[in-house]
């Protein structure tokens, strides 16, 4: 029996993470706990900021020193985290985030569950710079998306976030602990940075200049409109040229099915279940679960859509990666919504509702 | 006296300092760097970090590790890299108005006791913005912000970090000569240490108030705000306390998810959708866990969500369980197949699903709470006679047993076992007791 707040903290754990530092709130708190306590047992550092901006500061000024850093909130705490977020992408510091989603905006509804912050991750900080963000929908996938979040991160040292949600977090499910650490079949990310590595402060070790403001490769405050807008290309292309790499999606394909039906996190189990009980009555779909929010991973959208005329996209929100699709699709397919934002999950009954329109 | 590594640990190529003609920031970064040389330290052990506005330009000035982050944040960096790396020397460099906007993590920091080094570059106003009032700025002074005067009392930072236990904290002005030694010894100290270094900023404060160092001098003894060493403590710094931490968790074992190995067998066939509806205080989660934990003992699959008021000891609690041969796809509730009613708060809570109920499904309820608004047929929860005197306490285990052998969904035995596996074992003492009312 595990819940999701357990598979992420174990996730983070085998992942080598040994520093942690959060504020609490619901629904993400449990992570808050689990990381707390577990983190000292193997020599790391665990604590509870005076607020989310201290917790995240933490977090990056113990990355910069060679920590494996991990936080965890949900939407309040997210709309503090947003400077700082800038300042780790500048900086290139990695850092891994789970964002357990609550319903609305303010408190809200503050225990029911959403996925509202799905554009909020992306924009998270000013400048618009290109995060990561992977979507679990079970308990072993939130335990190895933590772990894949983790490689993203040192990889691209950039903010990689877990989109989750309360449902996800605080329901405890009848997954065997084995079944949860059974390996998915997913490529797997290379160790080596896209970059330079990331050179903590050691010691007599090289010595290290880091700043949030733009800077010249020693880091270096610099003015230099030349060097600024190479440093700002760089940064845009490091995740963007390798969206191929970091795109994870999966494929439930028919022959011959004219819909298609997109979701991720939570609302993807509905879709699953509704493409079940569709199937067993004869009926033709096809099913996308998307794992890697952002960046999009357009290629395998594209390449799911041949042949279909009708995408239908569930999602606890009013519609947020229903805008991403419509991007992408012809023209002349129809986009259907199957939306909740009124603290109930979205039913499997209700997107077959949709698909027989 | 320690043999010098550096002569300076200025980086001399970057000179001169942006900072105006007068400014009291280059001294105090002259200071710091007598300081080093004088503790002999090499550069690499020691990271600056610098906060925002003219004092946050000084990172490039040394050649030693640097972190120049946000405006106010800068002592959470530090404290996160000391963390990290407890080997590293790590001094702040902020301005008074860092302390105004981080002022939360000033005091946090100095309760904390991490063992970083504040130096406040104290000058009365933000410099580089362009001469507005800080938290320090001195009552009736003009600021671009306060034209006719400030009127706010000004905070007292050195006196902040002393009350909210600082481990060393002292005041001092740029014009000091001893303030390496100061500095030194704020280095030293096994804790936090602060020192509120009062400045001139020539370019606003000085000029629209007339304040020189003379002035400055009189406003300290008219404020009775001395300088010197306020507060030198024993209290263990973070950095030994959480050492403490880890060596009494090291001996505890690691987190591992709860196994429950299949031991019974079940012949159901599709899901069946179960909530409890109770009231805080009536362990209604604990029985929903049982009854997961039995189907799953029993190769079922479950979900288990709960729902309570934030204050948990009051109003209602709910649990909502599916239980399926299949793994459970979609975990919500919207039409419950069973609901069982054991305390109003509960029943009015899920009143909305009661009414969705349809004909075959069936609500239990305890004495008192029938008559639902709903099609489902509704029976009472008939306890065992020999059970009666353990409703008013043990209600929930009661119903769990009750639905068990009503729903025939997995073996009776099964929810014996989950009691003994997953309750601890005074609770689960009491709770075979309860259930062995229904041999
Ligand atoms: C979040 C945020 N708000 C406002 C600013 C603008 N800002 C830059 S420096 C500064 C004030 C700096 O004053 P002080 O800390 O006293 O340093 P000084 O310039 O006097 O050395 C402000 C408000 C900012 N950088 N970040
Ligand atoms: S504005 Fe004030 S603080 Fe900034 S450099 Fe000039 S004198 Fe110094």
């Amino acid at each position: 029996m595990v819940d999701g707040a357990t598979a992420i903290a174990r996730g983070a754990l085998d992942a080598g993470c040994n520093f942690y530092a959060g504020y609490p709130i619901t629904p993400a708190s449990g992570i808050l706990t689990h990381m707390l306590r577990e983190l000292p047992k193997v020599g790391g550092i665990g604590l509870q900021g005076e607020d989310e901006i201290s917790s995240l500061g933490h977090c990056i000024g113990a990355a910069t020193a060679g920590a494996t850093v991990f936080t965890a909130t949900s939407g309040p705490g997210l709309s503090l985290y947003s400077e700082n977020l800038g300042l780790s992408i500048m900086m290139e510091v990695p850092l891994v985030i789970a964002i357990s989603q609550r319903l609305g905006p303010s408190t809200g509804a503050a225990t029911a569950t959403a996925q509202g912050d799905i554009q909020f991750m992306r924009w998270c900080t000013s400048g618009g710079y290109l995060v990561i963000v992977l979507s679990p929908t079970n308990i072993q996938e939130s335990y190895h998306l933590t772990k894949r979040a983790f490689k993203l991160a040192k990889r691209f040292r950039s903010p990689v976030f877990i989109a989750t949600d309360k449902e996800t977090v605080m329901t405890t499910e009848s997954v065997a602990e084995s079944e949860m650490l059974n390996t998915p079949n997913w490529p797997d990310i290379p160790d080596e940075p896209v970059g330079k590595p990331l050179y903590p402060y050691q010691k007599y070790g090289t010595i290290h200049h880091y700043t949030g403001s733009s800077h010249t490769e020693e880091g270096h405050i610099t003015k230099d409109p030349e060097i600024i807008a190479e440093f700002n290309e760089r940064l845009k292309n490091k995740i963007g040229d390798q969206v191929d790499e970091i795109a994870l999606v999966k494929t439930d394909l028919q022959e011959g099915a004219d819909t298609l039906i997109i979701s991720y996190g939570v609302s993807a189990r509905s879709m699953e279940a509704a493409v079940k009980e569709l199937r067993s009555n004869g009926k033709k779909v096809s099913a996308l679960t998307v794992y890697s929010l952002w960046p999009i991973p357009e290629k395998k959208i594209l390449s799911s859509l041949d042949g279909i005329n009708r995408i239908i996209i569930p999602e606890m929100n009013h519609g947020q990666y229903r805008y991403e699709i419509e991007r992408l699709a012809n023209e002349n397919v129809d986009l259907i919504g199957v939306n909740r934002v009124d603290t109930f999950l979205i039913t499997p009954e209700e997107i077959i509702e949709a698909y027989h329109g | 006296m320690v043999e010098p590594i550096l002569d300076t640990y200025i980086a001399e190529e970057n000179l001169p300092y942006e900072f105006c003609p007068g400014c009291s920031h280059g001294k105090v970064l002259g200071a710091l760097s007598n300081s080093l040389k004088q503790q002999g330290l090499d550069p690499s052990e020691v990271v600056i970090v610098t906060d925002i506005g003219c004092v946050g330009l000084s990172d490039k000035y040394f050649v030693t590790h640097a972190f120049h982050g946000l405006h106010g944040r800068a002592i959470t960096y530090a404290s996160g890299i000391k963390m990290q790396n407890p080997e590293l020397k790590v001094i702040v460099l902020i301005g008074d108005g860092g302390c105004g906007i981080g002022g939360h993590h000033l005091l946090n920091a100095a309760r904390l006791n991490t063992d970083i080094t504040v130096l406040v570059f104290n000058n009365f106003n933000f410099g580089m913005t362009g001469g507005q009032h800080s938290v320090t700025t001195p009552l009736d002074s003009i600021t671009a912000t306060t034209t006719l005067g400030s009127t706010d009392a000004p905070m007292d930072i050195a006196g902040t970090a002393k009350v909210n236990g600082g481990g060393f904290v002292a005041r001092a002005t740029a014009f000091d000569k001893d303030l390496p030694d100061l500095v030194e010894k704020g280095m030293k100290h096994d804790g936090f240490s602060l020192i509120d270094i009062w400045e001139l900023c020539t370019a606003y404060y000085v000029i629209r108030n007339d304040f020189g160092r003379k002035e400055m001098m009189g406003y300290m003894d008219s404020m009775n705000m001395e300088s010197g060493i306020l507060q030198e403590t024993e209290r263990p710094s973070f950095q030994t306390s959480y050492k403490g931490i880890q060596e009494q968790a090291s001996k505890q074992k690691p987190m591992s998810g709860l196994v429950l190995d299949t031991k019974f067998s079940s012949d159901l066939e599709k899901p069946v959708r179960i909530v409890l509806a109770g009231a805080a205080g009536q362990k209604v989660v604990s029985a929903g866990n049982l009854l997961a934990s039995a189907a799953t003992l029993s190769g079922l699959w479950t979900s288990r969500r709960a729902d309570f008021p934030i204050t948990i000891q009051t109003g209602f609690s709910v649990a909502e369980i599916v239980i399926s041969p299949e793994p459970v796809l979609y975990s919500g509730i919207i039409k419950p197949d069973v609901a069982a009613l054991i305390a109003p708060e509960g029943k009015a809570k899920i009143a909305r699903l009661t009414k969705t109920m349809e004909e075959s499904d069936t609500i239990y309820f305890a004495d008192g709470l029938g008559d639902v608004d709903s099609p489902a047929n509704q029976l009472p929860l008939e306890f065992p006679e020999s059970a009666k005197k353990e409703v008013h306490k043990n209600i929930s285990a009661l119903t769990a047993g009750y639905l068990t052998k009503q729903l025939n969904l997995f073996p009776f035995e099964a929810l014996q076992e989950a009691v003994r596996q997953i309750q601890k074992p005074k609770i689960a003492e009491i709770n075979l007791g309860i259930l062995a009312h229904f041999e």
